[in-house]
């Protein structure tokens, strides 16, 4: 397993350039390096000389990927793409335009993030599993049909009428929680009870009725009629067996996502006034700041690739018959 | 799930009987104001900060040595923390000196000596932190295991000295600091230019990351004459330049600051002054969150300053000067929460968790409602909370910019003026505030907004090649005059006299969404009443711009929030050498004409008083009679504070207004309770549903365990 896992990790490697390089190139297409200087810089009284200055300070004077006039092989590192792209890995992410370390700010933020994604996921995760099987278990009742058309319209609605609507219903109708901030420590659980809570309801609708397909495929088989025929009762068959065999599926969704738990959610944060890593990575974009844009699709695309890999581990734990080789 | 309705209930109820307050329950009761902020400031340096998200902290911590008086209007400087008003002593090329009138283009230069109050100190801070022996405490050694400036154990204070706004000034030359204004400043400060090339060469020479001592470079324009007096010497006269003095870029910076950030380990640790001011004024940096929570807390060390006693008429009425004398600033702490989104930052206002707050389109008809005769007033669900509605005309002008370098729009012949002419008639102002602004905004009858002066209201003030004056109020000409103006123009019905091509007209925007869309069908709709083809360049915002540096775009929007309260402010948008093609300046029209040219640089250096108001009126006219702009509007700036707020007064000049501010957190709290009663029984009834919903299940399991195979049987 340990030549499977260093393999892969090699393999990242080409991957990363690649998303490097895709990032780059997207991210240079609609700004140029004048552009960067202007939005730091301001609207206000930006002479060429400020903007020069400001791009020669941060190496953004230098040609884009290739430097004709440099000799030798600084015709390709004395470049932008180089020196920006090469540092980072070694997760030497330098500073924002703003002159902020970025791995400070990462730091800082990756814990508010967290503070909202783990409880949405282990609880979305239990919640929907349990939902998906209290449907099976009523599977071909007006019941099961009542919850498929919940899921379909729960699905159906946009995950901002979740987010307004509940802040309206429960912080300002109800005045049961703060309707956005955030506090360090215990102090956090009151800010977070909504955005999770919203989370959660959010996601039930297209989670549940995905788990119930597959709980049902599972349902029909024969180990399954055995298992009933030798007397066990219908709740362990359901979480003994059912849910064990259809863990594969339901892995392959959901172990890759928890790395990428780091990341934050953009949309939740910006509404909650959660000051995750989702919202850092709006205020960039907003900015047009390519050092953190570029550093955020790195940290991005590391998780993606560690969730992918975490994702194969987990099949061998949960079917035997899966090797990695 | 039951659990978790207890745990929601257990996690609420240490909430006291509020359960969605967002602030700390030790904060109750305290003389606290409490605010928000959208966008992250990018720089809280003095010498960078200049958008007004930054300059909302900057200018309650920094002292320039004159601010704006807070209550008096057309707007008056008074000292800050200068002794007096500095009055500027004028030299020719010889340099003797002349008479206060002398006329400006005898004075080779202008000396303005500042002398400031003594006694005035700065906020703790670890930069000034000495030992016994009269040593600095943390000027070596770097930060060490401190994560932020608050981690370090001891603060000091000293006096504030004429020598730390000469280094300020310096430091706008600063290598690696980026001020917005060392432009313009190269331009009038003596050798402040050539000072910043000393710098250049001299930062060049120092190892990396070494602290480039200013004082050690000699800049000529400014000079310390004692502990409490400095001396600035401009090129020429430029009265203006008492209006730059009340900004934070000339609000005195310590040399010991400098000295102590620059040590290695404190950037990695974003221990910059950027991220922590230092200043004399009356509060203090305390908290620094920028993504979740500033908070200003009041200086121990400032004092001196008491609130005014007289204001413009209608104050005393309005219970503006009811804290005549008392010393500020009136609250302890100024606390600035982020909010992003507009909907919970309302939603948070109405509940009492701001004092005070804008209003967006998206809650302007719950919050506002117009009377029969058109006036404005409160909703009466606001009413019903006690709030108040302050309005203001925005010292502030929007545009619609023609480009007068292009051959078919632009030019000041008769062919391309009669068609911007036409052009400015159609578009009318009045039915764009009325439909997209809700009525917020003035229809601007020139570059200079109501308060500034220049400006003149009634029959006086109208553009005459828009406007009849009818009734007593102006009244737009009519489409038949735009249409008659156009065929003048050589564009009868909007097509080529000649060919008969049909006229064809680019307007450049940055503009997407569904708001753009409607207003794009606005102004197509409007171009249609004259027959020309409306044709919209949609792009992103760095496009945009490119195009106005190039002369690129045809019709454009723009908009300017002035600097300071002066016509000069408005008016060098539409002076010929600030050309934005010609030399990247902020005239984005690219408008030129000699005599307007002329009469700018003699207005420029006027005093206000009748003289220069008559070469306003004549500078006003040529532009009207140009029409190298769409004249659009000056916005209408609402705002709203509830009942425990006082001393709020619009204006869109002064930043440092926080200080005069006072709240009654016992109001506050009183008000809070009432509005936000937790409702309880969504909770029971959740937890009823939820048993609803396992209650069947259960019984169809306990069923379908105790069924039998085949009925009957056994």
């Amino acid at each position: 397993m340990i030549a499977y896992i260093v393999r892969r990790l090699l393999y990242a490697l080409p991957i990363l350039i690649g998303v490097n390089l895709i990032t780059f190139v997207l991210f240079f297409v609609v700004n140029s390096p004048d552009d960067m200087a202007r939005m730091q810089l301001g609207a206000k009284r930006v002479t060429p000389e400020a903007i020069e200055k400001w791009k020669a300070e941060r190496g953004y004077d230098r040609p884009l990927v290739w430097n004709a006039e440099a000799p030798g092989l600084a015709k390709a590192t004395d470049t932008i793409l180089f020196d920006k792209s090469v540092r980072m890995f070694a997760f030497d992410f330098g500073r924002a335009d703003d002159g902020r370390d970025i791995a400070l700010e990462i730091r800082s933020r990756m814990g508010p993030s967290l503070a909202i994604a783990l409880p949405t996921f282990l609880l979305g995760l239990f919640v929907t599993v349990s939902f998906a099987l209290l449907l099976v278990f009523f599977r071909h009742t007006a019941l099961d049909v009542g919850g498929v058309v919940l899921c379909v319209v729960a699905m159906s609605i946009s995950g901002l009428f979740y987010i307004i609507g509940g802040q309206y219903l429960v912080s300002k109708v109800w005045n049961l929680v703060p309707i956005s901030g955030y506090a360090p420590g215990l102090d956090a659980a009151r800010f977070l009870i909504l955005p999770v809570l919203i989370s959660v309801i959010g996601g039930i609708g297209s989670s549940a009725r995905w788990y119930r397909t597959l709980f049902l495929e599972e349902i029909n088989k024969d180990y399954v009629r055995t298992a009933r025929a030798k007397g066990l009762s219908e709740l362990r068959v359901l979480f003994r067996h059912v849910l064990k065999n259809a863990m594969i599926p339901i892995l392959t969704g959901v172990v890759v996502v928890i790395p990428m738990l780091f990341m934050g959610s953009l949309l939740l944060e910006s509404f909650f006034g959660i000051p995750g890593l989702g919202s850092y990575t709006i205020d960039a974009i907003n900015a047009q700041d390519f050092a953190v844009v570029r550093s955020m699709v790195f940290i991005g695309s590391v998780l993606y690739i560690v969730g992918l890999l975490l994702t194969d581990i987990s099949y061998t734990l949960v079917d035997p018959r899966v090797r990695l080789n | 799930m039951a659990l978790c309705v207890s745990g929601l209930a257990w996690a609420l109820s240490g909430c006291g009987e509020v359960w969605n307050d967002p602030y700390p329950a030790a904060e109750r009761g305290q003389n606290i104001l409490y605010t928000a902020f959208t966008d992250r400031p990018k720089h809280l340096d003095p010498v960078q900060s200049y958008s007004e998200n930054e300059i909302t902290f900057t200018a309650q911590i920094y002292q320039a040595p004159l601010q704006y008086h807070y209550l008096k209007r057309p707007f008056e400087l008074i000292p800050a923390t200068a002794e007096a008003i500095p009055v500027p002593r004028f030299y020719d090329a010889a340099g003797r000196e002349l008479p206060a009138n002398a006329p400006a283009a005898d004075i080779a230069e202008s000396v303005y000596e500042i002398r400031i109050r003594p006694g005035i100190r700065y906020q703790p801070h670890p930069a000034l932190a000495r030992d016994e022996a009269g040593h600095y405490l943390y000027h070596e050694g770097g930060p060490g295991e401190r994560r932020t400036l608050y981690d370090f154990e001891r603060t000091g204070t000293r006096e504030l000295e004429a020598d730390d706004y000469a280094y300020q000034i310096r430091r706008l030359a600063h290598p690696a600091l980026h001020s917005p204004v060392f432009g313009l400043m190269s331009d009038y400060i003596v050798g402040l230019k050539e000072y910043g090339d000393t710098l250049k060469a001299a930062a060049k020479s120092l190892p990396p990351g070494q602290w480039l001592d200013l004082r050690q470079y000699d800049l000529p324009g400014v000079e310390v004459v004692d502990r409490h007096t400095y001396r600035i010497r401009l090129k020429g006269k430029y009265p203006q330049f008492l209006y730059w003095l009340t900004m934070p870029f000339f609000a005195p910076v310590p040399w010991e600051a400098d000295r102590f950030h620059s040590q290695p380990g404190m950037a990695e640790r974003n221990l910059t002054l950027d991220w922590y001011p230092i200043g004399t004024g009356p509060y203090m940096l305390s908290q620094n969150d920028p993504n979740a929570r500033m908070v200003l807390t009041r200086n121990p060390h400032f004092s001196g300053e008491t609130y005014p006693c007289e204001g413009e008429p209608g104050d005393r009425e309005a219970g503006l000067l009811a804290d005549c004398g008392k010393p500020l600033p009136l609250t302890d702490q100024v606390v600035f929460m982020r909010e992003k989104e507009q909907i919970p930052y309302w939603n948070k206002f109405l509940q009492g968790y701001y004092d005070a707050s804008g209003i967006s389109s998206d809650s302007f008809d719950q919050a506002v409602q117009f009377g029969q005769s058109g006036e404005v007033s409160l909703s009466d669900d606001m009413k019903a909370q006690g709030i108040d509605l302050q309005t203001s005309v925005s010292t502030s002008t929007m545009y619609m910019g023609f480009n007068m370098a292009d051959p078919l729009v632009g030019g000041l012949g008769e062919r391309g003026r009669k068609l911007r002419q036409a052009i400015g008639i159609a578009l009318d102002q009045e039915e764009f505030i009325s439909i997209f602004l809700n009525g917020r905004g003035l229809p601007a009858q020139s570059p200079l907004p109501p308060g500034i002066f220049g400006h003149r209201d009634g029959r006086d003030g109208v553009n005459g090649y828009m406007y009849d004056w009818v009734d007593g109020q102006p009244q737009r000409k009519s489409i038949d005059v735009a249409k008659k103006l156009l065929a003048e123009a050589g564009w009868p019905d909007g097509r080529d006299a000649k060919t008969g091509e049909p006229l064809v007209i680019n307007l450049d925007t940055t503009g997407t969404g569904l708001g753009s869309k409607a207003r794009i069908d606005w102004l197509t709709k409007q171009f249609d009443r004259l027959g020309v083809q409306l044709v919209v360049r949609s792009t992103d915002y760095n496009r945009f711009q490119d195009k106005i540096r190039k002369g690129a775009a045809q019709l454009f929007f723009w908009g300017w929030n002035a600097d300071y309260p002066d016509p000069e402010n408005f008016l060098f948008l539409l002076y010929g050498p600030q050309s934005k093609v010609k030399a990247q300046g902020e005239n984005a029209s690219n408008y030129e004409n000699a005599e307007f040219d002329r009469l700018f640089e003699r207005m420029k250096a006027m005093e206000n008083g009748p003289e220069r108001q008559a070469v306003l009126d004549r500078m006003l006219d040529i532009l009207r009679h140009d029409a190298p702009w769409v004249w659009g509007f000056h916005p209408k700036s609402y705002g709203l504070e509830h009942s425990w707020v006082h001393n709020r007064k619009p204006s869109n000049v002064a930043n440092n207004t926080m200080k005069y501010t006072r709240v009654d957190p016992a109001l506050r709290d009183a008000k809070r309770a009432e509005w936000n009663r937790p409702v309880r029984w969504p909770l029971f009834a959740f937890a009823a549903l939820l048993l609803a919903l396992v209650w069947p299940a259960w019984r169809h399991w306990k069923r379908s365990e105790q069924a039998r195979a085949v009925e009957g049987q056994a």
